[in-house]
């Protein structure tokens, strides 16, 4: 299921930015308009003739620069003018919200991509990380999924795995993975924007069904510090101190609880791991270095600083 | 002819009798030999599996750290193969 709309102003709450750094997405269905979904199909399929032609190494198509595509480097904001319906898309203030609360209000972009995968096709990937593996920055990308059309339930939707975002593999490396348990394979109305931290492990599925799937996948770079973008009128309320410990006092309306929240294939002690580097990228996020839930950085610092000499 | 039909199981912890969270399965008999046991996950622990004939060839070695990574996370880290070789 799909969350509801994000805040008033668009951009998320903490408790949907708590849920973003334990599962590496979130979901909006029907977030984009019926009308918008009609008419970007064909923007879509001529922007697929062009990224399928190049991926394939046929080069570049003749009529490349007649079709409006994005370029590397460039901010969003410059990419896909009016009257684009992808731009018009990306520039819906509900999609503006989401990215500008992950991202920043203008990031760079990165690369788009149409996938489309037609009615009957048997293509199926491996499981996979886009890119490759990366350092131990907590910085991100996002990766924003678009789906203009229904996707039924088998066909065609892409599989994903919820909280593998924080595990560092070579892109190929998680492909021995036949089956994770709690993974997810998509299906949805039409208009549904899925959004992906860049290292989520996913994967295409073959479409046995009797209609074209779309999807428009744009990749894009912060310029900025990932820093308190969203919105934050809720943040003191549930922003846990490092005292929020299961094995002592603990909070159960905190950030923390969210960040406790386990997929169903993080089980036993490796889940502590799982803790810690949802924690590190929650330190990043929000600013405070302090931050930990159950204590697990707390206390190796502080016996570091006690080594130190210090308090 | 002998096929060798293979299973991997990734376990929530380094002891068989834990429980499956992943699983993998390559048939080198092409569907003649017995199919893999139905249920996600097919078999709840390695334990299970070993009871259902499958053979341990492989097992996880204990995580070796890097100074600096001792917490960091990567690819699921109990690893077992099972193989079960049938005549077809």
């Amino acid at each position: 299921m799909g969350n509801s709309m994000p805040a008033e102003d668009h951009r998320l709450t903490t408790r949907e930015m708590a849920r973003f750094v334990a599962d590496g997405f979130l979901r909006f269905d029907a977030l984009v308009p019926d009308d918008i979904n009609a008419r970007v199909v064909d923007e879509l399929r001529a922007l697929a003739a062009i990224k399928l032609r190049q991926a394939a190494g046929g080069g570049v198509a003749e009529n490349a620069e007649d079709v409006e595509h994005g370029r590397s480097l460039v901010p969003l904001s410059e990419c896909y003018p009016e009257p684009s319906t992808i731009g018009e898309m990306l520039r819906l203030p509900q999609v503006h919200g989401i990215i500008a609360s992950l991202v920043g209000t203008d990031p760079v972009f990165d690369h788009d991509f149409v996938h489309l995968l037609p009615a009957g096709s048997t293509f199926a990937q491996h499981l996979h990380v886009d890119a490759v593996i990366d350092s131990r920055d907590p910085s991100f990308d996002v990766q924003l999924f678009y789906f203009p059309n229904e996707v039924r339930l088998g066909e065609g939707g892409t599989r994903f795995v919820p909280g593998t975002h924080l595990r560092h593999t070579r892109a190929e490396g998680v492909a021995r993975y036949q089956n994770i348990l709690g993974e997810q394979q998509y299906s949805g109305p039409a208009g549904t924007l899925v959004i992906f931290h860049h290292a989520l492990w996913h994967a295409g599925r073959p479409n046995p069904g009797t209609t074209d799937r779309w999807m428009y996948k744009i990749r894009l770079n912060p310029r900025v510090p990932q820093v308190r973008l969203w919105n934050t009128e809720d943040l003191d309320a549930i922003h846990n101190d490092a005292s929020d410990h299961t094995f002592a006092h603990m909070r159960e309306d905190s950030v923390a609880q969210i960040l406790r929240t386990m997929q169903p294939w993080q089980q036993g002690h490796e889940a502590r791991y799982e803790q810690m580097e949802r924690a590190r990228l929650w330190r990043y996020v929000s600013g405070d270095a302090a931050f930990d839930v159950d204590y697990y950085h707390t206390r190796l610092e502080g016996r570091a600083r006690a080594n130190e000499g210090g308090s | 002819m002998e096929r060798q039909q293979v299973l991997y199981l990734w376990l929530a912890e380094g002891a068989l009798d834990t429980n499956t969270i992943a699983w993998a399965f390559h048939d080198g008999s092409s569907g003649d030999g017995p199919p893999l046991a139905e249920g996600e996950p097919p078999y709840a622990t390695g334990i299970a599996a070993l009871e259902d004939g499958w053979f341990l060839i492989q097992s996880p070695a204990p995580h070796l750290f890097q100074p600096g990574a001792e917490h960091g996370t990567s690819y699921l880290p109990n690893e077992f193969v099972f193989e079960r070789r049938v005549l077809v």
